[in-house]
């Protein structure tokens, strides 16, 4: 296995909300201590409800807000507080893939310029016929035709738009690619697809993904590695096997037993979650899970659960036992 | 006899570049108390349907149909007043975005009680009272404090929440869910599953899901009904569905499912849902179907009998395998 291309360490991010009259400005922990690594060729999932931090995660490895606090290294070199400003190296490293395809291109401008302008911006000692050459050359790649180099956004379904999203993030020729929920706006026949492109050019480019998602089908299909986080903070991380058959964090167990199976003769005992992710604003003493969980105990609201353990890593006082097949 | 029947329904739209035919020939029942869901992806009518057995589609809209019946009514034939004393009371209809669904100026105790302003004789203090009953059973907490609250305080989940206790304010025979789930995570979309379908059991109302999702699907409803193109092109049992789909979309559709993939590779349904311009002549699925041939692109098929599912199909599926092949080579 070769080494990991980016590590992340401690990485948080906060954000001042004003007050109001009278108030104290309140800090709002968006992202609050995750730590991982990613590695060529392998995919990292990371799964959350909304409000869990999982799109500030993913600014922050792109390098579109610095870290509050933490230590991101992304080949070799650590990111500084002021971000990757200027160091336009290291941005083309990482790219990133956004959920909407409709709202993520710009419908002024052709795929090809779309394609190009990347090129443009970062490499200016690409000379024109070049860069035409290479935009077409990554059409083709992501399974569109030549002729779509001079159509507009408008004429695309969504799934050919998110391969053109795709091209434009692999156009600078990056190590890491970030994947924020990338097939959620598709339909079913057309996730598929573009599943499916991702795992091939994984493959023919040895890339490292960030794959961002709430659709625990999906993550169980494509990733290596699952990161489950709460409020900001991962709660368990793991090899994917290990995460789907065998959690150890309350959440995470609840999450796969809230999750529908399509098969109707499975039809499973669900642990009901009461309530809903509480604000990043005030979060709950101890435990952030520790008001709506089943498994809670006295220590679990006073005393923060470290995470803990090698590999497989959960933040639990009181983890589900090993073998435990539905939980009381 | 069937709460609600719909025979060949079509609704055509007036666009700039000509008509578009979003449903197209769709029958629906509904009996009493039952529990169906109405799936299918983008553009496949699902919700437009429903849209227009609600009254609710826009004058670019033409909805014609054989046979329109809601628990007695003609509703082709009524007046808009007649239609607006059902709507609301008999059947409602929750949607899918909660959040921009709800009126931003008003409370949402306005917004549940104005239903009942409407429909019923209750007072004043009457209307509170069961304003504050409905809250509690959907599970909101602290339902007088609720009340007086403004949509933009609420969260997704509890919105919808507020959403269904709206909709079921007047003790519907029928409630239609179009997509009530999609906005929301996983953990409050088993709440609000887990809330639907106990009511429907408690209540015994009638309730049509309309989703995209199989997961959803196979959890919660007893019988579905397949759409693609503004078509229906099964109709089955839950189970017999998932285990044995006659209709080739149906059968690819599941297969695309990441849980069910046996390869690390998916497998795909080539193309995209045909569009106002693309509209193949026979067939509508026949340009993505892998059994298609020469007379699924000639000819339009007819519905096959209810042991087959009603396959919209020449050549209905039988445990993956075409059948009738060889009478039509």
């Amino acid at each position: 296995m070769s080494d990991p291309i980016l590590i992340a360490t401690d990485l948080k991010r906060h954000y001042e909300v004003k007050g109001g009259f009278m108030k104290p400005n309140a800090i709002v922990r968006a992202l609050d201590g995750a730590s991982f690594s990613l590695t060529p060729g392998k995919t990292l999932a990371v799964v959350g409800e909304s409000g869990s931090g999982k799109s500030t995660l993913a600014r922050v490895v792109t390098m579109i807000e610095p870290p509050t606090e933490g230590q991101l290294v992304i080949g070799g070199r650590e990111i500084g507080p002021d971000g990757a400003a200027g160091d336009r190296k290291l941005r083309s490293m990482v790219q990133i893939v956004f959920q909407d395809p409709y709202g993520s291109l710009n419908p002024r401008q052709t795929i090809g310029q779309t394609l190009m302008e990347p090129l443009l911006l970062n490499r200016p000692d690409i000379k024109a016929d070049e860069r035409t050459r290479r935009a077409r050359e990554m059409l083709t790649m992501v399974g569109l035709r030549p002729e779509h180099f001079d159509r507009y956004p408008h004429m695309f379904s969504g799934g050919q738009r998110q391969r053109v999203a795709v091209a434009r993030a692999l156009m600078l020729e990056p190590k890491i690619l970030v994947l924020d929920e990338p097939v959620s706006a598709l339909d079913l026949s057309i996730q598929s697809q573009v599943l499916n492109l991702l795992m091939d050019l994984q493959e023919r480019l040895d890339l490292a993904y960030l794959f961002i998602s709430h659709d625990l089908s999906v993550v169980r299909h494509i990733a290596d590695e699952v990161l489950v986080l709460y409020l900001g903070q991962p709660v368990e991380i793991g090899p994917k096997d290990v995460i789907f058959d065998q959690p150890r964090h309350p959440y995470t167990k609840a999450l796969l037993s809230a999750t529908p199976v399509a098969d109707p003769a499975e039809r499973k005992e669900r642990i009901k979650l009461t309530g809903e992710l509480p604000s990043p604003m005030n979060k709950p003493e101890g435990c952030s899970f520790n008001p709506r969980c089943w498994r809670r105990l006295e220590i679990c609201t006073k005393v923060e659960p470290p995470l803990q353990g090698h590999g497989h890593c959960f933040a639990c006082h009181n983890p589900v036992p090993d073998d435990e097949e539905v939980a009381a | 006899m069937s709460l609600l029947e719909i025979r060949n329904l079509s609704v055509d739209f007036a666009t700039a570049s000509g008509k578009f035919r979003a449903v197209d020939g769709v029958d629906v029942t509904v009996d009493q108390g039952e529990l169906l869901a109405i799936v299918g992806e983008s553009g496949s009518g699902k919700s437009v349907s429903m849209l227009a057995l609600m009254g609710l589609l826009p004058w670019t809209a033409t909805v014609t149909a054989d046979k329109l019946e809601f628990d007695g009514h003609d509703l082709r034939k009524i007046s808009g007043r007649q239609r607006r004393r059902i709507i609301g009371k008999d059947i409602s209809m929750i949607f899918q975005e909660p959040m921009s669904s709800l009126n931003p100026a008003f409370t949402i105790g306005w917004q549940i009680k104005e239903s009942l302003r409407k429909h019923t004789n209750m007072s004043r203090s009457q209307r509170q009272d069961r304003a504050v009953e409905l809250m509690q059973q959907v599970g909101i907490p602290a339902p007088e404090k609720r009340l007086q609250a403004y949509p933009h305080q609420l969260s997704g989940g509890m919105s919808q929440r507020a959403m269904i206790a709206m909709a079921l304010a007047n003790k519907p025979k029928l409630l239609i869910a179009d997509e009530p789930t999609t906005a929301l995570d996983v953990t409050i979309q088993a709440q609000i599953l887990e809330l639907l379908t106990g009511l429907q059991q408690e209540t015994g109302m009638a309730l049509v899901l309309i989703t995209h999702d199989m997961g959803v699907v196979a959890e919660t409803v007893q019988r579905v009904q397949v759409q693609y193109a503004g078509q229906r092109v099964e109709l089955q049992e839950v189970d017999g569905l998932f285990e044995n789909p006659h209709h080739p979309y149906t059968a690819a559709l599941l297969a695309a499912l990441p849980e069910r993939a046996i390869e690390k590779r998916l497998p795909t349904i080539p193309g995209v849902v045909p569009g106002q311009f693309d509209r193949p002549q026979g067939c509508l699925f026949s340009p993505r179907c892998k059994f298609a041939d020469a007379r699924c692109i000639a000819e339009r098929p007819t519905p096959a009998g209810r042991d087959l599912g009603y396959a919209l199909c020449h050549y209905p599926l039988i445990d993956g395998q075409p059948t009738g092949k060889e009478t039509a080579a």
